[in-house]
């Protein structure tokens, strides 16, 4: 299965969820969150929210910046 | 709401005149630090808002920010990146700097609110530094965009510190649709351009109920002090620290200019006068 993750066209399998997709790029998601198809998802829904086919999926954080 | 800000200084020049006042730091009962800056009831001894752009590194930014004393500090939001090294967030949290995420980098009220939602989720913080640009070149704000995204911000229950023109009617129609600050520009961000039309700064200050905070422009200083002078509330600077060619002495330049600019506008300075004015006894 297809998502777009930051942008990027990625193959994950099925039913994997935001929580597996924001630890694949980071082991520090204290201060990142999430767009699923630029709607927020909690970080209390992480672990139940599961991504679709060809979902666009942004995971953000503070950078430097102002 | 009612608001209770009352501004230093700012009394007509004739009150002044006759009856001489003692400075509030000098009356019986005042405390150094006893001057705080208040944004939504939230009260800061500092009044020096720092970005973190430009550093060199996360080490000199730590430091530079130490030596600047700030309590509120700009974060921007970005996709995460595998390889980044160390986080911003961490030293911020380390020492005890609220962070303060900002929208940079949109162009239309719809982004800011996107962003606005993401980084209240990332940072749990309902404040907000809404940015809403109109071009790359000169990142001016888009006066219709920023006042659409402010009132839906606040709507949300944001609480919204807008990066706005140096224009007395943008900032008072901000203030109206229930920002909890105005940060009017000295000049474009980044340029070091100093503060450009001081005469629109007063009347922003004038007429403001809310904190003004001079946000962009400035590059050294005496332009951070000048703001204060001018009767703004705080200083909003990255550049000028980050991109100084020694960052953290300039931090602590920009502390010291901060703090005197604001103590001079509470002393109340003398009236401009055309010609001298002895400052010895006549002789006799």
């Amino acid at each position: 299965m297809d998502v777009i993750i930051n942008g990027e066209r990625r193959a994950v399998a099925p039913r994997t969820t935001v929580e597996e997709v924001v630890r694949s790029l980071t082991q520090e998601p204290g201060g990142v969150a999430v767009a699923l198809n630029d709607e927020v998802v909690p970080k209390a829904g992480w672990a139940t929210t599961e991504v679709g086919e060809n979902d666009s999926i942004d995971v953000l954080t503070a950078v430097q910046g102002g | 709401m009612t608001h209770t800000h009352t501004r230093a200084g700012a009394e007509p020049a004739a009150d002044r005149v006759g009856a001489p006042r003692r400075p509030a730091a000098q009356r019986p009962g005042a405390q150094a630090g006893e001057d705080p800056l208040v944004i939504a009831g939230c009260s800061f001894t500092s009044r020096l808002i720092t970005g973190t752009g430009g550093a060199p590194s996360l080490r000199v930014l730590e430091d530079a920010l130490a030596a600047s004393e700030t309590e509120l500090t700009t974060v921007a939001l970005r996709r995460v990146s595998p390889d980044a090294e160390g986080s911003v967030w961490d030293v911020l949290h380390r020492n005890g700097i609220r962070p303060l995420p900002n929208t940079a980098g949109c162009f239309t009220a719809g982004d800011a609110l996107r962003t606005a939602r993401l980084a209240r989720e990332a940072l749990e913080t309902d404040w907000i530094k809404l940015e809403v640009v109109a071009d790359e070149r000169t990142l001016l704000p888009d006066p219709v965009e920023l006042l659409d995204a402010a009132e839906r911000l606040v709507d949300e229950g944001f609480t919204v510190l807008p990066y706005t023109n140096d224009d007395p009617v943008l900032a008072r129609r901000l203030e109206q649709v229930g920002c909890a600050a105005v940060m009017p520009l000295g000049a474009p961000i980044g340029s070091g351009l100093g503060i450009r039309n001081p005469h629109n700064i007063e009347l922003i200050v004038e007429q403001a109920e809310v904190p003004v905070v001079i946000d962009a422009g400035i590059g050294t200083a005496s332009e951070a002090a000048l703001a204060m002078e001018l009767g703004c509330d705080a200083v909003m600077l990255a550049t000028a620290v980050t991109r100084a060619q020694d960052p953290v002495l300039m931090a602590g330049a920009m502390r010291d200019a901060v703090n005197a600019g604001r103590a001079a506008r509470r002393a109340g300075r003398i009236p401009v006068r055309r010609y001298a004015q002895a400052s010895s006894p006549a002789v006799d």
